[in-house]
This record gives structure tokens, C-alpha cells and sequence, in this order.
């Protein structure tokens, strides 16, 4: 039987995952897309524990929507970010990012 | 040992979304990480469903594999520069890259072990009843 403590542990192992990606990736925007995979792990949290310890209410759901709305925004405004610095210097990589290294 | 189909449908699922996330943070060709990353989205997508969140599932498929995919290969690209086969290599020290790997597994483990030695491992739900995808599954 799947109970709730198999949903969790998937959650954490693609957190885990993407927070490899975050690390040790030197990709901008592959780092921002580790990040989306965090978030994901984040919202299969909010919604298996919505099923297995409220189901009567919707509150797990309602925050994953909520997560999934700042995700997408947060997206938007990172890859315009990254695309503004890449028409000055050329390059994503994030070794090259340097301008606060003092 | 006794499966029924939605434990079977949970393992299949979560395989593919897991092989998916590894796909995606392994891969040196960037167009390749942002294709395995659409396929972990649709493979969560169907975790939602298993859940009973319909709805979740569909704002997912609609906003994750619909457009922030397509931003993401937008993005990808405008700012690819030389060849595609060689742009999403691993930090060039080795020793980040080994802290990043040490990091990660070190949380994954703390994590899992923590909610598998908790009261959360004794939780099991009522069956999924109010949507097609529940019936069919069996619930979980």
C-alpha cells in the first residue's frame, strides 16, 4: 500500500536533485530550471499531505496553486534577467557573473 | 506480494519523474536537460492526479509544461552560444562539484530518514472517489 511517507520521499529526492542541479551546474539557466524542480517537490508535499491528512479541505492544493503562480513569474523575470546580462557580457556562465566579488 | 494497480501506477509514475529530474540535471546538452525537465512537469502532473488534486494536475500541465516550458526554450535559445552538445557542462571545479553531490545526498538522506522514522509513515489514505482518474486507480 502507498501511504504518505512514500509521497514525502519522492518529494525530498527530487528537492535533493534539484538542488544538485543548483549547485553544481555553471548553466544560468540551467540552474534556474533545478530550481523549478525544487518547487515541484515542494508542491507534491503540499498536495499529498492535503490528501492523506486533510481531506476535507482544500488548503494543501490552494498553496501549491499559490506556489505554482510565484514559480512562473519568478521564471519570467529570471530568464529576463539572464538574457539582459547575456547582451552585455556575452557568456552564461556564472564564474563570469562577478561584478559583486569584491 | 499483493499490488494493486494504483501502487503500480505510483511506482511507474515515480520512476519516470525521478529518471526524468536525473535526465535533467546530468545532461551536458542544454536542449536535452529542458526536454527531460517538460517530461518530470507531466510526470508530477500525474502524481496530482493520483492524488485527487484534478485540478492541481491540470494548472500544472497548463503553466508548467504549457508555458514555462516554452519561456525556458525561448531563453535557452536566445543565449546559446557555440555548440548545443556542450553547453550545460558541470562547474569546472571539481571540488564544488563534489560539495554540490555531497550536499545534496546528505540532505535527501537526512530527509528521507527523518520522515521515514516518523509518525508520517503510518499515514494511509481513504480511496480517491470523486474523480475518473480515482476510480480507476483504485485510490491510494
Amino acid at each position: 500500500m502507498i501511504g504518505l511517507a512514500h509521497y514525502l520521499i519522492l518529494g525530498s529526492c527530487l528537492f535533493g536533485i534539484g538542488m544538485y542541479g543548483v549547485l553544481a551546474k555553471r548553466n544560468a539557466v540551467a540552474i534556474l530550471m533545478s530550481v523549478e524542480l525544487m518547487l515541484n517537490a515542494v508542491n507534491i508535499n503540499f498536495a499529498a499531505i492535503n490528501h492523506f491528512l486533510n481531506p476535507g479541505q482544500l488548503v494543501g492544493q490552494l498553496f501549491a496553486i499559490f506556489v505554482i503562480v510565484v514559480a512562473a513569474a519568478e521564471v519570467a523575470v529570471g530568464l529576463a534577467l539572464i538574457i539582459s546580462i547575456y547582451r552585455h557580457r556575452k557568456s552564461v556562465n556564472l564564474n563570469d557573473f562577478n561584478l559583486m566579488k569584491w | 506480494m499483493n499490488m494493486s494497480f494504483g501502487d503500480l501506477a505510483f511506482f511507474i509514475i515515480a520512476a519516470i519523474t525521478i529518471l526524468a529530474a536525473l535526465g535533467m540535471v546530468l545532461s551536458r546538452n542544454i536542449v536535452h536537460s529542458a526536454l527531460a525537465l517538460i517530461l518530470s512537469f507531466i510526470a508530477v502532473a500525474g502524481l496530482f492526479f493520483s492524488l485527487g488534486a484534478g485540478f492541481l494536475g491540470l494548472v500544472q500541465i497548463l503553466v508548467y509544461a504549457g508555458a514555462i516550458s516554452v519561456l525556458i526554450i525561448f531563453a535557452v535559445m536566445l543565449v546559446m552560444r557555440g555548440d548545443a552538445g556542450q553547453s550545460n557542462l558541470f562547474n569546472s571545479s571539481l571540488g564544488t562539484h563534489l560539495w554540490g553531490v555531497f550536499l545534496a545526498s546528505l540532505l535527501t538522506v537526512s530527509l528521507s530518514a527523518a520522515i521515514y522514522f516518523s509518525e508520517f509513515a503510518s499515514v494511509k489514505g481513504k480511496p480517491v472517489e470523486d474523480d475518473i482518474a480515482g476510480k480507476i486507480c483504485g485510490g491510494v
